[in-house]
């Protein structure tokens, strides 16, 4: 099994992994995901038994890392005199982006599975049977919950794939 | 098509991995554009000419075949080999100290590369033939021509002493301007 070396990776995808990380655990914790999907993509390197679609295999461990943040956070909740203030909290809010803020604001407020393929889509480019594996789901499935978010987000753009 | 989302960019910097299993860098030097890499343990696996991103591409999946995928550019790993060289190249020392992982050569080229760095020092020139011999391999000196052009630790293993018995330089992975460099610095070196 011959890999490239990881480097080549890094150089490739290393703003796609941000970008992904940024727009699935926001801006405080994007980094913190980005830096660990690639601390355990080197680990796991070695063991991969396929070198087709390494971004695709990237970007589901960002997008797994991003997840366990999410859990993480959400285990250390403390009760809050507001608990509507900290909704949505750890998603979403990008620093610097050319995406018009009422759309990301409306993106962090879907339903999570509707998020996390609207994002995987859009954000990342991953097509449906890449989405679907990143989410544990059917590409069948990955479609519609794709195609509800772009309802409630109201777009008209049509999905391409 | 384009989606708005797709414009999304944030400010992002390049992660921050620590060395792992093969560090290199690629600098340019006297004798023209170099990659070097060393094993996690500090041990010099490659030394070799890139003149342009195909042949750093090339010598890099070499290291990633023989030794781990785990390849990052980590210059830091690299001082101790770049300070080496830098001195050899300058005329300020005569032996490269640096560890060497043979890890690259194949049996026959092991035996001709550390019959090469045993028996022939600074400033001393032999030839394709007579090192075979040293290597007993009497009558090889086509295989050992082979084997010295693709050295993969070039400068580090002094692949550029050995020349044709017949006159004239050889050839060299860096060409043969390279080739004349080292040994003209060699000889000047050697007679101060």
């Amino acid at each position: 099994m011959s890999l490239p070396p990881f480097q080549h990776l890094v150089d490739a995808h290393w703003r796609d992994v941000a970008r992904l990380a940024h727009a699935l655990a926001g801006p405080l914790d994007g980094d913190d995901v980005a830096q660990q999907a690639w601390t355990q993509a080197l680990a796991a390197y070695p063991g991969l038994t396929s070198s087709r679609n390494l971004r695709g295999w990237l970007l589901t461990i960002t997008h797994r890392c991003a997840m366990d943040v999410h859990r993480s956070r959400a285990r250390r909740a403390v009760p809050h005199d507001d608990p509507a203030s900290l909704s949505r909290a750890p998603t979403v809010a990008p620093v610097e982006t050319d995406v018009d803020p009422a759309l990301w604001a409306r993106v962090a407020a879907l339903p999570d599975r509707q998020r996390e393929a609207v994002v995987l889509r859009y954000v990342a480019d991953l097509d449906h049977r890449a989405i679907a594996t990143a989410l544990g789901t059917s590409p069948t499935m990955s479609r519609r919950l794709v195609s509800d978010a772009l309802a409630s987000l109201r777009l008209t753009l049509e999905d391409p794939s | 098509m384009t989606h708005p989302l797709s414009a999304f960019a944030p400010a992002v910097t390049p992660p921050r991995l620590p060395a792992s299993d093969v560090s290199y860098v690629v600098e340019d030097s006297p004798v023209g554009r170099l990659l070097l890499a060393v094993t996690a343990d500090g041990a010099l696996v490659t030394s070799v000419y890139a003149a342009d991103a195909r042949a750093e591409d090339v010598a890099l999946q070499k290291v990633a075949d023989a030794v781990s995928p785990r390849v990052l550019r980590h210059p830091a790993a690299l001082d101790e080999a770049r300070r080496q060289l830098a001195a050899y190249l300058d005329g300020r020392t005569r032996t490269m100290t640096h560890r060497l992982d043979l890890s690259l050569a194949g049996a026959f080229q092991r035996d001709v590369l550390t019959t090469l760095v045993a028996g022939v020092g600074y400033g001393q020139r032999t030839t394709y033939g007579d090192l075979a011999e040293a290597a007993s391999h009497p009558g090889a000196s086509r295989a050992v021509g082979s084997a010295l052009g693709r050295n993969p630790l070039c400068l580090f293993v002094p692949c550029h002493r050995v020349v044709p018995a017949g006159g004239g330089l050889g050839g060299y992975a860096g060409g043969p301007g390279a080739k004349a460099y080292l040994l003209d610095l060699e000889a000047r070196a050697a007679t101060r």
